[in-house]
């Protein structure tokens, strides 16, 4: 069985490392790939950098809302606008517990809405869960046929 | 035109010359009346005269039977124009002697009617007995009369008497055009005053008095009528007067007032706008927050627990327990930032405002707490039935604070008991929440409500100092009051209006 990538949409670099080092100590040792910014998630999912390639969808996308450049609210929007992408599962994971950006990204059609604790320990518990919740348990939709 | 529509002046003079004619009418009858009667009786006492003397003087005509003699005695009768006939019977009833000569018979009658004189026919007829002195009869005298001399009489006063009548008549409406005017006169001045004062609304005019008879008391009462009028006109347009200045003075008052009002109402729209802006400051602010602040927080709690887990046994326990530290002061924090973020919320969240059950809710949350503390047992007495206006969301904060509260300051008591109910304050309900707690010193009751204020600290009861300050915060958007009693030791009680 091959559970699939993981984009991880993070701009903040602390983040990227704790969230990494909470996948791995959890043994979940899919490749996670790193976007830094919205801009660059586009890129990696859409495959606008040069159209070479036309990239494997990942399993699940977690997506942090206050990004550079592209936020994640419009990077969501994009994903869900276009064919390819339309039933990528999409995680929210921000610091925000306001609840417009709740409404928004549901509205907006997010999977799932997950607040990064505080506590480094109950961080690496919802970092595990959702690691073996979307790459494990969820059956994933079937790839966009191609032209 | 009927006589009633009459104008006064023609009408008094027809009734005066009216009645003038009536009057001038019936005594000419009845002095008619009389005259003809007289004028009969004169007439027959002369024709019977006549008759007497003819009659003596034809009885030696008679007795001889001389009727030569007895026509020329009848021919005597020429002098009289109005005799038409004259006849002497003989003691036989025969036709003796006729006057005039050839008289036909019809006028004559053919036997001598009873003695005696009478109109008859339209002539005065009479047979007068014709005797000597020793009463023998000898015959009869007829004497017939046309009654011309009564007419011609009787013409004459006619004639008369209209004459008479006319100048009367005339001189009665003469007379009653002067004397008229002394009663039309004063009627009239009155009619054309009441016209001048009915077309041109003027009651400073005065009919003129013209004597002192009942006119002139009417004329007197319709002047002071007027007079009246007049001052009670002047009174009304005083006091219209007034009245319009007193509308003046509201108008322009009112005016003032509209324009204090705009300004306000401007001043109002312009701080509104403000606010608006503050607080849509205030909510970017708090979003940052919320994002931002988080972050570094959960940097630093996170990178300590990689150091107490990888280097756990290159740091001595001080080490270790430093990190710790570290690590609660920052989960700490977060809990501030959550705290102060909903308090933020609170303010700017829009109201809704909708029948709420308070006790249905007060008893949800109790359900709730002891849930998720299971361990305690705490006694609760939820009043039934309290509802209230409100917004439910932030009431929910409101419940959830104090219920809260309660339970974590009763922790340390034997029996704790948490109380929901209402109370009858200042005229008003107010809503009220109650424990055995800890209780607090009223010395400090002004300060519970600040945020960040804490009157235990973190050892003994933990809290940031926030929930109050968000609950006093919900509590004045709902336009209410908040206000707390307590002991230290003895419990508290938190009292709200909505």
């Amino acid at each position: 069985m091959n559970p699939g990538k993981i984009l991880l949409v993070e701009d903040n670099p602390d983040d990227v490392a704790l969230t990494l080092r909470a996948l791995k100590s959890h043994n979940i040792t899919n490749d996670v790939v790193v976007a830094p910014d919205g801009a660059q998630a586009l890129d990696y999912l859409f495959g606008t950098d040069g159209g070479k390639h036309a990239p494997e969808l990942p399993a699940v996308v977690l997506l942090d809302l206050k990004l550079p450049k592209v936020n994640g609210m419009e990077v969501l929007q994009r994903i869900r606008s276009e064919e390819s992408t339309r039933l990528l599962p999409v995680v929210i994971l921000t610091s925000s517990d306001e609840e417009r950006d709740v409404i928004e990204g549901y509205s907006l059609g997010a999977n799932s809405y997950v607040r990064k604790p505080v506590d480094f320990v109950e961080f690496t518990q919802a970092a595990k869960q959702l690691g073996l919740y979307w790459l494990l348990m969820n059956r994933a939709p079937p790839p966009p046929r191609r032209p | 035109m009927a006589l009633r529509d009459w104008p006064i002046k023609q009408k008094m003079t027809a009734i005066l010359v009216l009645i003038s004619g009536l009057v001038l009418l019936l005594t000419s009858a009845a002095f008619a009346g009389y005259q003809y009667w007289y004028l009969r009786q004169a007439t027959r006492d002369a024709l019977s005269v006549r008759g007497r003397i003819i009659a003596a003087n034809s009885t030696a005509s008679l007795a001889f039977s001389n009727v030569a003699d007895a026509r020329e005695l009848l021919s005597a009768l020429r002098a009289d124009r109005h005799i038409v006939a004259a006849v002497l019977y003989d003691k036989g009833g025969n036709v003796f002697a006729a006057y005039p000569a050839g008289v036909a018979g019809d006028v004559v009658p053919a036997l001598p009617g009873p003695d005696g004189y009478r109109f008859e026919g339209g002539r005065l007829i009479g047979f007068q007995p014709v005797e000597e002195a020793g009463s023998q009869r000898l015959g009869t005298l007829y004497l017939a009369s046309d009654l011309e001399a009564i007419y011609d009489t009787f013409r004459l006063s006619g004639v008369i008497g209209l004459a008479v009548m006319a100048v009367a008549l005339l001189a009665a409406y003469l007379v009653s055009r002067v004397l008229q005017g002394t009663i039309s006169q004063p009627i009239l001045a009155l009619a054309e005053t009441a016209q001048v004062v009915s077309t041109r609304q003027d009651y400073s005019v005065r009919a003129p008095k013209l004597g002192e008879d009942e006119l002139g008391a009417l004329t007197d009462a319709f002047n002071q009528m007027l007079g009246r009028i007049e001052d009670q006109n002047r009174a009304l347009r005083a006091s219209q007067d007034e009245l319009q200045r007193y509308a003046n003075e509201l108008e322009q008052r009112v005016e003032a007032r509209t324009h204090e009002l705009q300004e306000r109402h401007e001043a109002l729209r312009r701080n509104a706008a403000e606010l608006l802006a503050a607080n849509s400051e205030l909510d970017a602010f708090a979003y940052s927050v919320s994002h931002d602040l988080r972050a570094p927080l959960r940097s630093i709690d996170g990178f300590s627990q990689v150091l107490l887990e990888d280097y756990a046994t290159k740091l001595d326990e001080s080490g270790q327990d430093s990190l710790r530290r570290v690590r609660a002061a920052s989960q700490r924090m977060g809990i501030l930032i959550d705290d102060l973020l909903k308090l933020a919320r609170v303010t700017r969240a829009e109201m809704r405002t909708e029948p709420v059950d308070l006790s249905d809710m007060a008893r949800d949350i109790v359900n709730e707490i002891q849930r998720t503390a299971p361990e305690r047992q705490v006694a609760c007495a939820i009043a039934p039935g309290l509802t209230a206006e409100g917004d439910a969301r932030l009431l929910r904060v409101v419940l959830d604070n104090l219920l809260r509260n309660s339970w974590k300051y009763t922790a340390k008591q034997p029996e704790p008991r948490v109380e929901f109910g209402s109370v009858e304050a200042n005229g008003g309900r107010a809503f009220m929440v109650r424990d055995n707690g800890a209780g607090f010193d009223m010395k400090y009751a002004d300060k519970l409500f600040g945020v960040f204020q804490r009157l235990h600290s973190a050892a003994d009861f933990e809290g940031t100092g926030v929930g109050l300050a968000t609950v006093r915060r919900i509590i004045n958007r709902h336009g209410g009051r908040i206000w707390a009693e307590g002991a230290v030791g003895q419990g508290a009680t938190f009292y709200f209006t909505l």
